[in-house]
């Protein structure tokens, strides 16, 4: 993005936040979209988070070969590593791609076909009507997701290294539960709540000036979730280093 | 009455209307004709707020749409039906949830209301019983004929129909042509459609701007038309063969 698309962008997020004209019809759309991103995602955060904490627990294990570390340290490092990095920023960069294309193709395809004109010419503010509610249920349920992705995830290292016999139950227990601190969520929520505005807000913005037919509105799509995954990899790096 | 003073728009170093004028009377329907190109859809765009002109000015019964903030422009739009060439149907909503999408908005009225409102509606375009089906579902003229209830479903002042008859067959043409003269009629509204159907401009053209290159080049009705010497809408109005060879016969 240069200088002209991000202030295009804000205005964009200015229009969207304007008052809404009826708020019943508002909150209708949110829950609809609470439904699409949470809901809908549900499925796919779950698979991606039971193996990556699989996965982590057998290649901590492989790393930590020493005699003079306790194997209860597979798990606080899952565990940390979890809550930081892997599921926030894992589930915020799958959810881009899911999500993302689908916001961007979605406002794309009414711009293209007329539908934004027609709702701007009924007087109707369409940054707001299409946007806000894409943005709310994002903000609300991206850190949703996130949770569920680390409750998933502990849960899968604990599944994968039991099962090779990287390490015990006990200890991965003793590990997940030794020296935790909770900052560490709301690390993770901060950086989840920030994900969920850019998953929504970038592809709609991408979606809500594009110009051209079919074409372009695939470009467009395309364009919104490789800004939304760097934007989410420098606002990871932003937010870790502000808040830790 | 809408009234338009010297509108220019340029896109880029294209200048695309090179400062039109030109007044539309309610009841009447006016028609804003020329070839492609000749920035007939940029002139209605400009006068709906789609475009900013650069310079001049477009009046809604004496109030300035060009020089109004937001919420003011918000109020004049809902005074505006307009039916858009592709139709412009909200895809995933039904025929029934398009036309009452605006009663939604911005009436009060209880669900019955707007029920009545819709079956109306959809019965003035010969569309009865079509609530349930998606655009997906309709032809390209019933898409219109949605698009035109949803366009009057809020008894609009002014109504705009851009390219109402592209796409269509001859007799659905002449369906929509009527539908457009007799809702305009009926409900007095101030009517502006922009085509390049000859068939519409000889059927209900009571009041005619016929652009070329950007500039207003003739106005008058469809009376009036076939009798014109300015060549550029000879050019235009005799392109096709039928034409001509009604004019021959003449």
């Amino acid at each position: 993005m240069n200088f002209t698309n991000f202030g295009r962008y804000i205005l964009l997020l200015k229009a969207a936040f304007r008052k809404p004209e009826k708020w019943s019809i508002y909150l209708k759309a949110i829950f609809q979209q609470m439904n699409f991103i949470g809901l809908g995602s549900l499925g796919l955060i779950s698979i991606i988070s039971t193996f990556i904490g699989a996965v982590m627990t057998l290649q901590i294990a492989f790393q930590l070969v020493s005699d003079f570390i306790p194997k209860s340290i597979i798990g606080s490092v899952n565990r940390d590593s979890t809550i930081l990095e892997l599921s926030p920023t894992i589930s915020a960069i799958v959810l881009a791609g899911k999500i993302g294309s689908a916001i961007s193709s979605e406002i794309g395809t009414m711009r293209v076909t007329e539908q934004i004109d027609a709702l701007e010419i009924m007087g109707i503010n369409a940054p707001g009507y299409l946007i806000l509610p894409k943005i709310l249920a994002g903000i609300t349920m991206v850190p949703v997701l996130v949770i569920f992705s680390m409750v998933l995830s502990i849960t899968g290292g604990y599944i994968g290294g039991t099962l090779s016999g990287a390490v015990t139950a006990a200890e991965y227990i003793q590990g997940i539960t030794t020296d935790f601190n909770p900052y560490t969520i709301t690390v993770a929520l901060v950086k989840a709540f920030v994900f969920g505005l850019i998953i929504t807000s970038v592809p709609a913005y991408e979606g809500f000036y594009v110009k051209g037919g079919a074409l372009e509105v695939a470009q467009a799509s395309t364009r919104a979730v490789v800004i939304s995954c760097i934007s989410i990899l420098a606002c990871d790096y932003i937010v870790t280093q502000l808040l830790l | 009455m809408i009234e338009i003073k010297d509108i220019h728009k340029s896109f880029g170093d294209n200048e695309v209307l090179k400062g039109i004028s030109g007044k539309f009377e309610p009841g009447v329907t006016n028609l804003i004709i020329g070839g492609s190109g000749s920035g007939k859809t940029t002139l209605l765009k400009c006068m709906i707020g789609l475009h900013h002109p650069e310079q001049g000015s477009v009046l809604y019964d004496g109030r300035e749409f060009t020089q109004l903030n937001t919420e003011e422009r918000i109020e004049i739009r809902k005074e505006i039906g307009m039916l858009f060439q592709g139709s412009a149907l909200f895809d995933s909503m039904t025929v029934e949830e398009n036309i009452m999408f605006p009663l939604n908005m911005f009436t009060d009225q209880t669900r019955n209301e707007k029920l009545d409102r819709v079956n109306f509606c959809l019965e003035r375009v010969n569309l009865e019983g079509r609530n349930k089906l998606f655009p997906a579902e309709l032809s390209g003229g019933m898409k219109k004929r949605v698009g035109i209830a949803r366009a009057i479903a809020m008894n609009p002042k002014y109504l705009f129909c851009d390219e109402p008859n592209s796409g269509l067959d001859p007799k659905t043409s002449i369906v929509i042509d009527e539908l457009i003269k007799e809702i305009t009629e009926e409900y007095n509204t101030t009517t502006i459609v922009v085509t390049h159907d000859m068939n519409s401009v000889m059927g209900i053209g009571d009041h005619i701007l016929f652009l070329h290159e950007g500039k207003k080049f003739w106005e008058g009705s469809n009376k009036e038309i076939a009798k014109t010497d300015v060549p550029e809408l000879n050019d235009f109005v005799f392109a096709s063969r039928f034409m001509k060879a009604a004019k021959d016969k003449l």
